[in-house]
């Protein structure tokens, strides 16, 4: 293939396709069920926010994760006790959850990312633990196992009120969404993303043609932190609460189960799994939570065993799509 | 005196508990590299399936601590048969989701089974009083979890350094391709050893359904402990995860004692310590 | 209406029918929506379902003579948790899309804290069936509380084990969370008031697999008596075999708590382990009273004594569901908020299964009497056996910190 024929496959690839505006369709048609829907809108759209952070992780840099949960509780808890101290605005809120999560996100990466597998997960999962007890303990800061109240988020650009129907929480956590999906839709195409999925793909080679491997995956566990504490800020100022669950294990097991499900590695997987996820408690879990799990975990162990991209996965084999993932059914293919 | 003696009293019966339920998982992530988050399941398997035995259908305890291990590990056996051995050698995303997918569809169906209280393990009463040691008293059934966790760590160690399985367990532990080319059928090998490790689980889960108090969360609450127990261990090591039980064990009663105030931080601070220095653990070799 | 619980459908089959009854004798009025919050999920999920059952067995009984012809639907939500956002969510959509006329449940008072807001907002009667922060009553005008506080429960025991008793050194523990908190300090003040001193004082993780450490502890300072609170739920069997373990009745501690540490649904589980443990509490299933004989008797009705008993959360709920019902009657059902807050603050009867209740119009909170019982074999099984009364007690956290 020539240069130049090169340039337009990849062109080709990254175009934006009119199929990919659907999910702001969806947004939009959110406010036309009425009032009633906007507090589970709003939880999705977090979610997704959440997911999309995850994903950058598990499926574009390979690097799976049991503790996403400390940086979104990160992002949270630092929003919330800032509203409680007196500072409610909510946009340099926001800011102030992304950049404390981020940081810690570099910190952290340092220090665990020069291990793999099995002991990267452990040190996920006992830095969360970690983090979940010492956010226990920090009664005085963080409320403890009764949680952070008094948070108080500012009207949005000094005009909206956050109100009881949840209208302006959703608008805010929607626009921040379309925002962070373009940042992502951009970020995973630049030459940052493909060097990472390089990494992934084959750390040793990678090197070999001078990537820095380390560097490049601590600067993508940091955007990913970052990307949670948004999501975590977020959700502390819709919610004015924020609480222990927020810095938990448990929430970072749901997240993954949730990107699982729509496929990871691909950017529309981190938005149908969440949006599948809650929509489907939503409708189920309420009379019966417990059948609500015993399906839930059914349809993991179904869709890893049978369906290891996702719904994704089955709606690209249904299209026609199979052969050509086939050969490398082991690892999520990354496609927008 | 007498504290301290409690103290590392305490420590030795709950390290017995997570050895006995976390041995099982060192095999299986050695022998198959399988992250098994789900071990936790065979636990409440056997807990609940001991408690049932003896609460309904009036089997004696000492009689279920056999029972309840042989049927876990048929039941292993058969899981590993059917589901798990699909996941070997897939990404660890693949593995850590079936896992967690397999603990809520456990802790749901034991909900629906069972209810959702705590569900009572009546000790026999021989075994539910303290008993007198020279100038101590010890509480009886602890002293049984001991001697239990004792004999089959040695029995596990001996097994392994004179039996001919144990030699072609750690021969597969240690280099698997090499095994097999020896002649070994592994398959078999995997799916006898996922259910001697269910089986200990069982073992475990059972005797531990006085500590942890059974109910249908039980695979999650002991999943933390005995996931860092291997951690801890090291991968690809049997007789490592003794010493880590023990240490763990006492890391966690020392801890509960001389500083209440601190809670399970000091656990864990602990262990992402050790493993930012020793990323293998404290005895692993692979 | 909503049943939750899928393996007792026979619960369902006896429930159904006398619910059913009712639309037909009043196929006009539209039914009156009561939406309940409670844990339905997770570790906590039997104490939501004991809730769940008295709730729903109130209206199928008792409740029928109070409504008349009046049609109830019970609408129970799982906030699976102390989830206060959850509950937030819950509480919106209740109101926003189910259009309830009452709210009421909540285990747990930092979900119960986070939702005042929204009834300010949403302007709908609340009806705390077991949160018991003191200070939760006074953050909205649409909270009332059918159920106790740590401060009505604990200081009462406090001054009993003080004076009436006598002991003058106590060990306290505790765990760490702000009803362990608020049960520390009032148990402290009605202790050290009464002349006792606290020699040893701890804090325990909520979920722990050892409790044997913590009590070991305590057992060193050699305390007369030691005062243990652990919240009701699964975990509480385990905290009384390890104090049975760690040899406080040989060390002659008395063990004294309120009554979450010895609940009726819990007791079987502990076995003889709980037997001479000293509680304060507002009902025990095993209680002398006419109305507790038909309230324990309608639940063994419906539900059998297993899995789940009545305890001092079914209490809750089912004096709950009787303010509701009352406001209801009193409304003929009709969408007046302020009408049915009034007749819910003004709410008293004689003839709770715990006694004579009532709410203080002016603080809407409980007025109830504080039982001293002692664990003690009734018939086969352990009960609460209440065998002092101190009368009419109200919450004294609101006396010391006037509003």
């Amino acid at each position: 293939m020539t240069q130049g024929g090169f340039r337009d496959a990849l062109r080709r690839k990254h175009r934006f396709r009119p199929v990919e505006t659907l999910p702001a369709v969806a947004l939009l048609a959110v406010p036309l069920l009425g009032t009633d829907y906007y507090a589970l809108g709003t939880q999705v759209a977090i979610s997704v926010v959440f997911a999309l952070s995850l994903d950058l992780l598990v499926g574009y840099a390979g690097i799976v994760t049991l503790g996403h949960a400390l940086f979104f509780g990160l992002g949270a808890y630092a929003t919330g006790i800032a509203s409680v101290h007196g500072w409610g605005e909510p946009l340099s809120g926001l800011l102030l959850g992304t950049a404390v999560a981020a940081a810690s996100g570099a910190v952290l990466g340092v220090i665990v990312l020069r291990t793999a597998k099995f002991t990267l997960l452990m040190l996920t999962l006992s830095a969360v633990f970690l983090a979940g007890e010492v956010a226990n303990k920090a009664s005085w800061l963080t409320g403890g196992v009764d949680g952070l109240v008094g948070v108080s988020t500012w009207p949005l650009l000094g005009r909206f009120e956050f109100d009881l129907f949840g209208q302006v929480g959703y608008a805010y956590a929607s626009a921040v969404l379309v925002l962070v999906w373009l940042g992502m839709r951009w970020l995973v195409h630049a030459p940052f993303g493909q060097s990472v999925m390089a990494i992934r793909d084959n750390p040793g080679r990678a090197a070999a043609i001078g990537v820095p491997v380390l560097a490049r995956l601590v600067l993508v566990y940091a955007v990913s932190a970052g990307l949670a504490g948004l999501a975590g800020g977020l959700q502390a100022e819709i919610n004015q609460f924020v609480g222990l669950k927020d810095i938990g294990f448990e929430l970072s097991a749901t997240v993954l189960v949730m990107l699982a499900l729509g496929g990871a590695g691909r950017l529309y997987g981190a938005i149908i799994g969440p949006v599948a996820y809650q929509v489907a408690q939503d409708l189920l879990s309420k009379d019966n939570p417990v059948l609500w799990q015993l399906w839930l975990g059914v349809l993991i162990v179904v869709v890893v065993l049978f369906a290891p991209g996702g719904i994704l996965g089955i709606a690209d084999r249904i299209t026609g799509k199979a052969a050509r993932r086939t050969a490398r059914r082991m690892r999520p293919q990354v496609r927008t | 005196m007498g504290t301290i003696i409690d103290i590392a009293f305490q420590s030795l019966a709950y390290a017995s508990v997570l050895y006995l339920i976390s041995v099982g998982l060192s095999v299986t992530l050695g022998l198959m590299g399988f992250v098994n988050l789900a071990h936790g399941v065979f636990a409440m398997a056997g807990g609940y399936l001991a408690a049932v035995a003896v609460t309904g259908a009036g089997l004696p305890w000492p009689a279920m601590l056999v029972l309840s291990p042989l049927l876990v590990a048929a039941f292993a056996a058969l899981l590993e048969r059917a589901l798990f051995s699909r996941l070997y050698g897939r990404s660890e995303l693949d593995q850590v989701l079936f896992c967690i997918g397999l603990i809520f569809v456990a802790s749901a169906v034991t909900r629906l089974l069972f209810g959702p209280m705590l569900r009572p393990m009546p000790l026999p009463p021989a075994l539910s009083q303290q008993m007198q040691l020279g100038p101590f008293s010890f509480y009886a059934y602890k002293l049984l979890v001991i001697g239990v966790g004792g004999l089959t760590a040695a029995a596990i160690l001996l097994g392994l350094e004179r039996t001919r399985i144990g030699s072609m367990v750690r021969a597969a532990v240690e280099n698997r391709g090499m095994a097999e080319s020896v002649g070994l059928r592994t398959s078999v090998l995997f799916t006898a050893t996922f259910a001697f490790g269910g089986a200990l689980g069982a073992l475990g889960g059972m005797l531990g359904a006085d500590l942890f108090g059974l109910n249908p969360a039980y695979a999650f609450d002991v999943l933390v402990y005995v996931q860092i127990v291997v951690a801890v261990a090291g991968l690809g090591t049997l007789r490592g995860s003794f010493l880590a039980a023990l240490l763990i064990g006492a890391v966690q009663t020392l801890s509960a004692y001389y500083v209440p105030a601190l809670g399970t931080a000091v656990l864990f601070l602990a262990v992402f310590l050790l493993l930012l220095v020793r990323p293998r653990g404290l005895f692993g070799r692979l | 209406m909503n049943v939750i619980v899928p393996r007792r459908s026979v619960l369902g089959l006896l429930a159904a029918p006398a619910l059913a009854s009712l639309p037909r004798r009043a196929a006009a009025a539209e039914p009156v929506k009561v939406g309940l919050v409670l844990t339905m999920s997770g570790p906590f999920a039997s104490s939501g379902e004991i809730m769940a059952n008295a709730a729903k067995l109130y209206l199928a009984t008792e409740g029928r003579s109070v409504l008349g012809d009046q049609r109830v639907e019970l609408i129970i939500r799982d906030d699976g948790g102390t989830n206060p956002d959850t509950a937030k969510r819950l509480v919106q959509e209740l109101v926003v899309r189910d259009r309830v006329q009452y709210l009421g449940g909540f285990q747990w008072t930092p979900n119960a804290n986070a939702v005042a807001p929204l009834l300010n907002q949403a302007k709908v009667p609340c009806v705390l069936m077991n949160a018991s922060g003191a200070s939760t009553t006074r953050l909205s005008p649409w909270f009332a509380r059918t159920a106790f506080t740590h401060w009505q429960i604990n200081e009462p025991l406090g001054r009993w084990a003080g004076g009436t008793k006598g002991y003058r050194r106590a060990g306290v523990l505790v765990t760490d969370f702000a009803p362990g908190q608020d049960a520390e300090a009032a148990f402290t003040r009605g202790f050290v008031e009464t002349g006792g001193e606290v020699v040893a004082m701890a804090k325990m993780p909520i979920q722990s697999p050892n409790f044997v450490p913590f009590l070991l502890r305590a057992k060193e300072a050699r305390p007369d008596v030691l005062f243990a609170f652990h919240p009701g739920g699964v975990q509480t069997s385990t905290f009384m075999k390890a104090c049975a373990e760690a040899g406080l009745k040989e060390a002659g501690i008395q063990l004294i708590g309120p009554g979450d540490l010895t609940s009726d649904e819990e007791l079987p589980n502990i076995g003889r382990a709980a037997l001479g443990v000293i509680t304060a509490g507002q009902y025990s299933m095993v209680a002398d009273r006419p109305a507790n004989a038909r309230f324990v008797a309608a639940w063994k009705a419906a539900y059998g004594l297993a899995p789940l008993r009545p305890n001092y959360m079914a209490a809750g709920a089912w004096d709950g569901m009787h303010a509701i019902c009352g406001a209801i009657a009193a409304t003929a059902g009709k969408p007046d908020a302020a009408a049915a807050m009034r007749a819910i603050a003004g709410f008293a009867t004689e003839d709770s299964p715990r006694g004579p209740i009532s709410l203080d119009p002016a603080t809407r909170d409980i007025v109830q009497n504080v039982y001293i019982r002692e664990v003690r074999m009734v018939g086969d099984e352990p009960g609460n056996v209440e065998f002092a009364t101190i009368p009419a007690v109200r919450d004294p956290w609101k006396a010391m910190n006037p509003a």
